[in-house]
């Protein structure tokens, strides 16, 4: 036979060979990095969207103004975006509005980090157990469809007027979305890695810790930003409703705007709240993507 | 060259033949399988996967495994794995380590090469500082040395699947089981990967059981090919072939065995229809 007249370490060099070849030639044409280069194009794809949205909410803010609609223009009720943006530049140079932004975030993360630690340990706990799977399931889905401002009431008599009611209410509001996260994400952890993890020898806190948890951090992560849409949603109501004396808030700030048929200053702090709204939104999205690029869960064009 | 067939209805015969073969203590087996059964549901509705098979895979034997749909072959190889628990009979595997390899490479997304490989020595409980060299020179020896930190989406399918081999070799297995691992494969990647496994397996004279539906790759590979017959799977036919060199798909010994297989499959297809 011919191929046994080859001596056997020619063979096995030129196998080496050939394999480092075939894995050079497919792997060519494949970006294995991120680009470095045209940064400046990067950015500017990355910005204009955002600059064309500024533009039309300022032209539409200026047909609103020229309009006069129901003559508040000509009252001086309703002023145009130019006299708005002076008017939230004066308030950034007050302490006010800052001590309003850093009470009104604090709350914030207090409540979300709540929220995450109660969402979380429910979902984990849930996920693990089957027949409280089936048992809360409907509720935590049953939570999630109740707005949250409707638990104002409850959380003012149970609470009174007082941080711990606005916190109550971010929790209910934004735990459920973080439990289903988590426990969709355990769901989700695919059956073929579960068999590799278990021959590999995986059991019980390991396999959590190893497998099944890093197989659910995407599902968990759009937990966790749905949850934040909400706790964020809820902390502004409940700013708008429970009125604590002496804790200035961007909520307070708003219904003094109101009180005062202040409508420049309301929309100063509309944009405020819009902004950090905005930012933490960013976030999530620039995690988001980052999980899914190590995964290679990206196509070329979400990859901008 | 020629090769040997043998019909053996009585399974108990192979490590006798086993011992005949160079480089192999004689009766050491490494897997063995004594009437297996395995049914999924119960009543009108039970499905025999798997009916009194017996098997025995020697101490550094390549066993490969072929059989047309329904023979069981997964179910076959996740019993010897410990995945699945058989209806009747035994499995002995002699306390022997199992690996096992899948069609798909099932390495973990969010993982480098080399930390999937460390993973595997973190369960075996390996030091931290052991692991990380260890993890190094298993990814040289599937040649990906120079691509331990790339991430499985950045790999080819062909490496991807030495990575799960070397993940594989990790743990420290002596019996390795493969399920169509080179079935998604295009014809040349596995062609080499034919010579790579082959060589591993030798070097660490590991026992595999090596399931297939490709009758030329089993040709190719195997110290031993056993067809199976389907729904429910039995061993019907075992064919051995000699170790007298290197060999390769197109060896006309390969093409000879393998077509010769070919016509006992086809013919219990026929059964079948």
């Amino acid at each position: 036979m011919a191929d046994t007249k080859t001596p056997a370490s020619t063979r096995a060099g030129s196998q080496d060979t050939a394999i480092a070849g075939l894995d050079s030639l497919e792997l060519a044409g494949f970006s294995t990095g991120r680009d470095r280069g045209r940064i400046a194009r990067k950015t500017w794809t990355a910005a204009w969207p955002k600059v064309l949205a500024a533009g039309l909410v300022l032209g539409a803010w200026q047909l609103f103004y020229l309009s006069d609609f129901h003559g508040d223009t000509s009252t001086g009720l309703v002023k145009g975006p130019g006299a708005g943006l002076a008017n939230l530049w004066d308030q950034l140079q007050h302490g006010q509005l800052w001590s309003a932004i850093g009470n009104t975030v604090r709350t914030a993360v207090v409540g979300y980090l709540l929220a995450m630690l109660i969402g979380s340990v429910i979902g984990a706990i849930v996920s693990r157990i089957p027949p409280l799977r089936a048992a809360t399931g409907s509720i935590i889905s049953g939570l999630q469809t109740m707005p949250s401002i409707a638990w104002f009431p409850f959380a003012i008599i149970l609470f009174g007027t007082s941080e711990s009611a606005i916190l109550f209410v971010m929790v209910l509001g934004a735990a459920p979305s973080i439990a289903n996260g988590l426990i969709t994400g355990v769901d989700y952890t695919p059956p073929l890695l579960l068999r590799a993890g278990r021959t590999m020898g995986l059991r019980g806190v390991a396999l959590y810790r190893h497998l099944i948890l890093p197989a659910s951090l995407p599902a968990y992560l759009a937990g966790l930003k749905q949850g934040w849409a909400f706790a964020w949603r809820s902390l502004m109501a409940g700013e708008l409703l429970v009125i604590i004396v002496g804790n200035l808030s961007l909520g307070i700030l708003l219904n003094n705007a109101q009180d005062n048929q202040d409508l420049t200053g309301a929309i100063s702090i509309m944009i405020v709240i819009l902004v950090i709204g905005i930012v933490v939104d960013t976030i999530f999205s620039k995690t988001d993507l980052a999980v899914r690029r190590r995964r290679g869960l990206l196509t070329d064009t979400q990859s901008v | 060259m020629s090769v040997v067939q043998r019909y053996r209805p009585d399974p108990g015969t192979a490590a006798q033949l086993n011992g005949g073969r160079p480089g192999r203590p004689a009766g050491d087996t490494a897997v063995s399988l004594s009437e297996i059964s395995k049914v999924y549901g119960r009543g009108p509705n039970a499905v025999h996967a798997v009916d009194r098979l017996s098997l025995t895979v020697g101490q550094g034997e390549f066993v490969c495994i072929v059989g047309a749909s329904g023979c069981g072959k997964s179910t076959l190889l996740s019993i010897v794995a410990g995945l699945d628990t058989p209806t009747a009979g035994q499995v002995d595997t002699g306390g022997r380590r199992v690996g096992i390899m899948f069609q798909e490479p099932a390495l973990f997304p969010w993982l480098t090469a080399r930390r999937n490989v460390e993973l595997a020595l973190r369960a075996l409980k390996v030091p931290k500082e052991q692991r990380r060299r260890r993890a190094t020179e298993l990814l040289e020896a599937v040649h990906l040395g120079d691509f331990a930190d790339k991430r499985p989406h950045e790999l080819s399918g062909g490496m991807r699947q030495r990575v799960a081999l070397a993940r594989a070799l990790a743990q420290e297995a002596d019996v390795l089981l493969m399920d169509e691992p080179f079935g998604a494969l295009d014809a040349m990647t596995r062609d080499l990967l034919h010579d790579e496994l082959e060589r591993i397996c030798s070097q660490r004279s590991l026992s595999v059981l090596f399931v297939t539906h490709n009758v030329r790759e089993a040709a190719r590979l195997g110290d031993r090919v056993v067809l199976l017959s389907s729904r429910p799977g039995r061993v019907i036919e075992q064919y051995d072939v000699p170790r007298t060199g290197p060999r390769r798909i197109d060896s006309a010994s390969v093409a000879t065995l393998a077509s010769q297989i070919t016509d006992r499959l086809r013919e219990e297809m026929r059964r079948h229809g």
